[in-house]
């Protein structure tokens, strides 16, 4: 059932190109009703898979001469993340719905770009995982490329070519694997069991981590991530860090850490503490959390603050990765979900209903607008998605990060204490940009109420609201009720485990 | 000699020079009062006719070939059946787009050349002497220089058939210079001859300078560096179904006598006794010698990786970087040229049988397969470039400025073509290259080999950038002008057919591969 996810996504792109021009409303219209039926079979896929493990939905011979399967299975993070995907997908187009210019070919892309990630999620052959994840590549190009705002080309180039970099690592590894061991199949099952040689696995590893870990913003390969998201339509940038980057964290848990179990083992000797290829990325993992929290305290563009803090929190996944425990790794999983669902509420915040209210991202300029007072829903609305960003208790963000601490901590304590301080610097900026955006201390004279009571903003729509309440909500659902999610991730992570890796 | 036999080997070469003939009758004799517009459309669908009836012909042709004595002249199946095909397939194709084109009053000339050209490639395919080789090349070549300068009003047209001509006859030189020291080395024309002569006598100075000079002509044709330097203005002057047909028919032909000498390489029997004395020598000496060639050809390729995708990145022309990105493409192919005669050896009882790797019959069925897409989808990339062309009177850059909002269907085939020429999935650019590099790999996965296909692969990411900088204009960039670019219905709809064949053969990419293993291994 879940397949048809993937099927629905691409079938609405095809639709929305064949529409004739100027009719933006039914354009708009079919894209929620695709989303939503998108999102209807994401959540009915994950109420029927829960309490199953390993599930095989679509096994076909693709190319039979060389072992390439059609293979779409389902596991727990497959779920969760399908889940994610729905729900990045009715939100993105909920945000979209004032988006005039080609809204057709905007929606086009949009359904392209999901049915790619869709795809990444519920392939089980590492051949038809990475046919889904390049077909994802091109529609951001183009998606940023033609409706976006601050340098479009420039980001949309950078983000097209970063991904195209890291693809051709993957498939560097892709071959390698298939190759060595024997040229008889690509499903990540046979190559897992294939018992590539250590030195192979070796040097495989760090390529295919790498390839992947470029989407999931690893520092010091994240710099497309920030331009990319900035320069992004709203939607974009939503499905950017709310699922894009997803891809990436979960390539590496599911094709290099699974497929090169042994390249995370020890070399031998050891450089300043650093031993094993595990250490070098977690180090990257926490040079990016401290590092992404750093620059964005010091941003003086409301959104760039956002692309910034996606590299913090995205360092958390890729440390939840690397600690290889039962809850390191749930915590990976969670996070990813997590960061999902509260950037995209952030970026919606940001570049929907602020931007295109005020015109204005500088916080500077912001901070003389009262916002809180002339805006006060998206006041409000910052006000929850900041708490969920910074992780307190009550939202997703907290279960995940402390999961992922507490699994470093048994790794390695010195991880945490750097994750800890790339916390306490997120407290600082996210409570910096909500204080300038929405509750600047500057009095108001009397002519300036009156200036402002002449401009008033555009009143908030439908469905912003519907939107932001759909985000806020999960975050809050899974917060106070984490084992929704984590009933399904906890199994699928323990077989993964298992599955090769220590 | 049996001149039936000949006849029967010959049928689509024969077809082909009829349908030529044909047409010249029906255009001058017939249609010379008619308007030009039916004449070209006569002459096209006369040699569209002609292409189909030399496919049947193929097949009837059969798997014999032709020999003379224990002299093997023209092969048949595999690599010749293939690649005849796809010569006649890519050949009408071309035919198509002329169907609309105007640059040309004579039309019943410029078929017939391009329908004895398509002759010269189909001997190319099978040939397995070096005279008929070298027959054959000629054919192709004059036929060649013809099509170039055939646009007689344009002086590029001249100048890009001038500077052709002048690199053709040299390059010919070369690799004749080089047949005859094959010859003096083994004392005759016969590819299997001089690979027996040669692994009897073992690798000499001599041989590398052969396969140099054999390398420099050849090289010439595919467009590989360091003879790559009458791409850029060839592709840039001619007529664009001209250009297209040096980037499809040659390219399928040239590759395909690569394949053949790669191919004559393997042990002439799939079985050696285990007890024969000879066995050693033979196991031992055919790779050395293969080995020296498949040196330079990695160089070769090598360095049309490099050149041809970093010098594309400059170009403002788009039949320039179309002619770089076939440099390119061109290296991506020699590396599976150089790894053909690779083969496994196992001991079944008392005989020892060779296998080639892979289970699509290796390096050289990938190569095919590669060929034949990258053909068919240049030949559509020519086809857009045209029409744009005609309604903006330049190939450069920013003539594709808006298209999407001049013909949506013109810029979304540009889309299709251009992204599959990149190697994004699914489209069919993305799964030849990984069906050619599998199987590189797969016959050779030694460092040398894996970091030339790691290179091949970081180049392709290179490409992504001047592939994205025509569509970036074409999707992007608000329009200079939007008035509506019309294309000739019979030339949009082959482009349309184009584009879904790029689609259908990327998301079922067991058909082709299918298709061309069912000619043997």
């Amino acid at each position: 059932m879940l397949a048809w996810t993937i099927y629905i996504s691409f079938a609405g792109a095809v639709l929305e190109v064949l529409l004739p021009k100027g009719k933006n409303a039914l354009a708009r219209w079919l894209a929620l009703a695709i989303a939503t039926a998108g999102l209807a079979i994401g959540v009915a896929g994950f109420i029927a898979g829960m309490g199953q493990g390993h599930v095989e939905i679509v096994n076909a011979a693709w190319v039979p001469s060389m072992g390439v399967h059609y293979l779409l299975a389902a596991d727990g993070i497959s779920r969760v993340l399908v889940l994610l995907t729905g729900i990045a997908a009715v939100a993105g187009v909920l945000f979209s719905w004032n988006i005039e210019l080609r809204t057709n070919q905007f929606f086009a892309f949009f359904f392209a770009l999901i049915g790619g990630v869709y795809g990444v999620f519920l392939s089980f052959d590492l051949f038809l995982l990475f046919v889904f994840y390049e077909i994802a590549i091109v529609p951001k190009y183009f998606l940023i490329a033609i409706w976006g705002s601050t340098r479009r080309e420039y980001a949309a180039m950078k983000l097209a070519l970063y991904s195209f970099v890291g693809s051709a690592m993957v498939l560097i590894g892709l071959l390698v694997a298939y190759t060595a061991s024997g040229s008889h199949s690509t499903a990540l099952a046979d190559l897992a069991h294939a018992g590539l040689p250590v030195s192979t696995q070796m040097w495989v590893f760090p390529l295919v981590f790498t390839g992947f870990a470029i989407l999931a913003g690893m520092w010091p390969l994240h710099t497309w991530a920030p331009t990319g998201h900035v320069a992004a339509p709203t939607a974009a940038s939503m499905l950017l860090a709310g699922v894009v980057m997803k891809l990436g964290a979960y390539g590496c848990l599911r094709v290099a850490i699974a497929l090169f179990p042994h390249g995370l083992d020890r070399w031998g000797f050891a450089y300043l503490g650093i031993g094993s290829w595990r250490d070098v990325f977690a180090l990257l993992a926490v040079i990016g959390i401290i590092y992404g929290a750093l620059v964005a305290l010091a941003q003086s563009d409301f959104k760039f603050v956002i692309g910034y803090s996606s590299v913090s929190h995205m360092g958390f996944v890729l440390l939840g990765l690397m600690t290889l425990n039962q809850i390191g790794l749930d915590g990976a999983v969670l996070q990813m979900f997590s960061h999902g669902v509260i950037a995209g509420l952030l970026f919606a915040i940001v570049g929907r209903i602020v931007y295109d209210r005020t015109h204005t991202r500088q916080l500077a300029e912001l901070e003389t607008m009262h916002l809180a007072r002339r805006l006060p829903f998206a006041a409000w609305a910052f006000v929850i998605a900041a708490v969920a960003s910074m992780g307190l208790p009550g939202f997703s963000g907290f279960v995940a990060e402390l999961q992922v601490l507490i699994g470093s901590w048994s790794t390695n304590p010195l991880w945490t204490a750097g994750a800890g301080i790339g916390i306490i610097v997120g407290v600082a900026y996210t409570w910096r940009a909500l204080q300038m955006a929405f509750f600047s201390d500057v009095v108001p004279g009397a002519h300036v109420i009156e200036q402002e009571q002449a401009h008033t903003f555009a009143a908030i729509t439908w469905p912003e609201v519907t939107g932001v309440a759909l985000r806020a909500g999960v975050s809050l659902v899974v917060g106070l009720y984490p084992r929704i999610l984590l009933d399904s991730i906890e199994p699928a992570v323990k077989a993964l485990l298992a599955g090769g890796v220590q | 000699m049996n001149y039936a036999d000949l006849f029967r080997a010959t049928l689509p070469e024969t077809v082909l020079e009829v349908a030529a003939l044909l047409v010249l009758l029906v255009d001058l004799g017939l249609l010379r009062k008619a308007a030009l517009k039916t004449r070209v459309a006569s002459a096209a669908w006369i040699g569209i006719a002609g292409c189909g009836v030399a496919w049947w012909a193929v097949y009837a042709a059969g798997h014999a070939g032709f020999s003379v004595g224990s002299e093997l002249l023209l092969a048949g199946g595999r690599i010749a059946g293939v690649a005849q095909v796809g010569i006649l397939v890519l050949t009408a194709v071309t035919l198509l787009l002329l169907v609309g084109a105007e640059f040309t009053r004579n039309a019943g000339e410029y078929v017939a050349v391009v329908l004895m050209a398509a002759a010269g490639g189909l001997i190319i395919a099978a040939a397995q002497d070096l005279l008929v080789i070298f027959v054959g090349l000629e054919l192709l070549s004059l036929g060649l220089y013809i099509l170039t300068a055939f646009a007689k009003k344009s002086a590029k047209s001249a100048e890009a058939s001038i500077k052709y001509y002048l690199f053709g006859g040299m390059s010919a030189a070369f690799l004749l210079f080089g047949f005859s020291y094959f010859y003096g080395l083994s004392g005759t024309t016969s590819l299997a001859g001089i690979r027996d002569a040669i692994a009897r006598s073992g690798p000499s100075p001599l041989l590398d300078v052969a396969w140099i000079l054999v390398v420099a002509g050849l090289g010439f044709k595919i467009a590989a560096v360091p003879f790559h330097l009458w791409a850029p203005d060839t592709y840039e002057g001619a007529p664009a179904p001209a250009a297209a047909f040096i980037a499809s028919v040659s390219k399928v032909a040239s590759f395909a006598l690569l394949l053949t000498i790669g191919s004559s390489w393997l042990p002439p029997q799939k079985s050696f006794d285990l007890r024969a004395s000879e066995l050693a020598r033979q196991l031992h000496q055919y790779n050395p010698a293969w080995a020296h060639l498949a040196l330079i050809l990695l160089i070769v390729a090598a360095a049309s990786m490099l050149v041809g995708n970093l010098a594309a990145l400059a170009q403002v022309s788009v039949r320039r970087l179309l002619a770089y990105s076939a440099v390119a493409h061109a290296g991506y192919m020699l590396l599976g040229v150089a790894t053909v005669p690779h083969y496994s050896i196992h001991v079944e009882g008392s005989a020892v049988v060779f296998q080639i790797p892979g289970n699509m019959g290796g390096s050289a069925n990938a190569v095919l397969y590669y060929i034949l897409t990258y053909g068919l989808t240049a030949i559509g990339a020519f086809g857009v470039v045209d029409v744009v062309e005609r309604a903006t009177g330049s190939d450069r850059l920013d003539s594709f400025l808006g298209l999407h909002k001049r013909n949506p269907h013109l810029a979304a085939v540009l889309l299709v073509l251009f992204l599959s020429l990149a190697g994004i999935p699914p489209l069919v650019g993305f799964w030849a290259k990984f069906n050619l590099f599998a199987a590189v790999l797969h016959a050779d996965a030694g460092p040398v080999s894996l970091s030339l296909v790691a290179l091949a692969i970081a180049m392709s990411a290179v490409s992504l950038y001047y592939y994205l900088q025509v569509l970036k204009r074409a999707y992007v960039m608000p329009a200079a002008d939007e008035t509506p670019i019309h294309a000739h219905p019979a030339t949009l709809a082959t482009l349309l057919l184009i584009a879904l064949a790029v689609v259908l053969m990327g998301v079922f990419p067991a058909v082709l591969q299918g298709w061309i293993a069912s000619f043997g291994a």
